[in-house]
């Protein structure tokens, strides 16, 4: 048993209606793309979620490092100009 | 299995219009003496069938596969309980009196489902024969002139349309994958082909049901059964088992002891403290 080769692990993406977007639901093994599908109905669309569902190769995931957070993501916070924040209502402009 | 992100829901446990064992015990539908005859019978076939495959729950090669053989046990569960909650309306008899309180002569579910679960292969092998039985069996009888029958036939085909699936991908993967691999499918072929004319052998109740439109000869679904099998089979490089039939015990467990080691597991603990809940 000790040389049993493990199944690949999948990333599945639902989506769960028309008009949305596919989300990441979880992950799973399986031995290719077709079984990896068949089981990311029973793992993940059992509660009716689903019009849709992806799986992709978690090796064809090219992720950012958890460690550099700091330096990946850091410098966009403090850069307020960068949101719409300072814009004033003009008025008599309904529905905003 | 760790996040579960799918935009509302992870709370969403909606029925959709799905049919329900309660809404049978709600129709107010009342079986005749031989309706409820073959309604248990299909309804014993799936019981023993989704026993058996519940002996997999945490024994399964992969946790995947595990989840895998379990919805498929629960899916066969579920059509017992519309068929006995439909069958006890002529008794007065709920789906647990059923289950539970029938003695091993009082069932009569064929052979093949009872079948010990052996390895993988074997198992996968069985479930090829039965899931291909049910869905020649389950799309003929959405023509019953049985409203109820044929409502619960429309619930349980689109299941048994995934069980039939999962044991053609496992057939191919077996058949087409490694010498073990293909060594253990044919084992299981092997072991589980001479229950296979059992499943398709019309029994008097079969026959007088059929006359009035509301059963389905069995012996009606053989050739599309054999044809669908061969199919499977070929793709994946395999060949049906030259082996003699069993002899027919005609659904009564004659000529086997399995049915009451399953029985045994399956209703002790109900008769050891009746009205139990949970």
């Amino acid at each position: 048993m000790s040389d049993q080769q493990h199944w690949p692990m999948w990333e599945v993406f639902v989506r769960s209606s028309r008009g949305l977007s596919h989300v990441h639901a979880g992950s799973l093994h399986a031995p290719d793309a077709t079984m990896a599908l068949r089981n990311a109905r029973d793992l993940y669309t059992r509660r009716n979620e689903g019009t849709s569902v992806w799986v992709v190769p978690t090796e064809a995931v090219t992720a950012s490092d958890p460690d550099s957070k700091g330096g990946f993501f850091e410098s966009a916070s403090g850069k307020n100009y960068r949101h719409a924040t300072y814009y004033e209502k003009s008025e008599g402009v309904p529905h905003l | 299995m760790s996040s579960f992100a799918t935009v509302d829901s992870a709370t969403r446990q909606t029925q959709g219009d799905s049919l329900t064992a309660e809404d049978v015990q709600g129709l107010g539908a009342k079986a005749s003496e031989d309706v409820a005859a073959y309604a248990a019978m299909l309804g014993d076939d799936a019981l023993m069938l989704g026993q058996r495959l519940s002996w997999w729950i945490s024994r399964a090669p992969e946790m995947e596969e595990d989840i895998a053989l379990a919805n498929i046990a629960l899916d066969l569960t579920g059509h017992t309980r519309f068929l006995y909650s439909y069958a006890g309306t002529a008794w007065d008899k709920t789906e647990d009196d059923l289950a539970y309180f029938r003695e091993e002569e009082e069932f009569r579910s064929a052979r093949l489902m009872e079948q010990e679960n052996g390895d993988f292969g074997q198992t996968i092998a069985r479930q090829l024969i039965a899931s291909y039985y049910m869905l020649g069996l389950y799309t003929a009888l959405l023509d019953s002139k049985d409203e109820t029958l044929a409502a619960i036939a429309a619930k349980a085909v689109k299941e048994v349309e995934y069980h039939v699936d999962h044991a053609n991908q496992w057939v191919l993967r077996l058949g087409l994958g490694t010498e073990l691999s293909k060594h253990r499918i044919e084992e299981g072929l092997y072991y589980m082909w001479p229950y296979v004319d059992e499943l398709f052998e019309d029994l008097e109740l079969h026959t007088r049901l059929a006359e009035q439109g509301i059963a389905v000869l069995p012996s009606s679904l053989r050739a599309e059964f054999d044809e669908r099998i061969k199919h499977v089979l070929d793709t994946a490089e395999l060949e049906i088992p030259q082996t003699p039939q069993a002899m027919s015990g005609q659904r009564t467990g004659r000529f086997s002891e399995l049915r009451a080691y399953i029985l045994a597991e399956l209703q002790v603990f109900a008769r050891k403290h009746p009205g139990a809940t949970w």
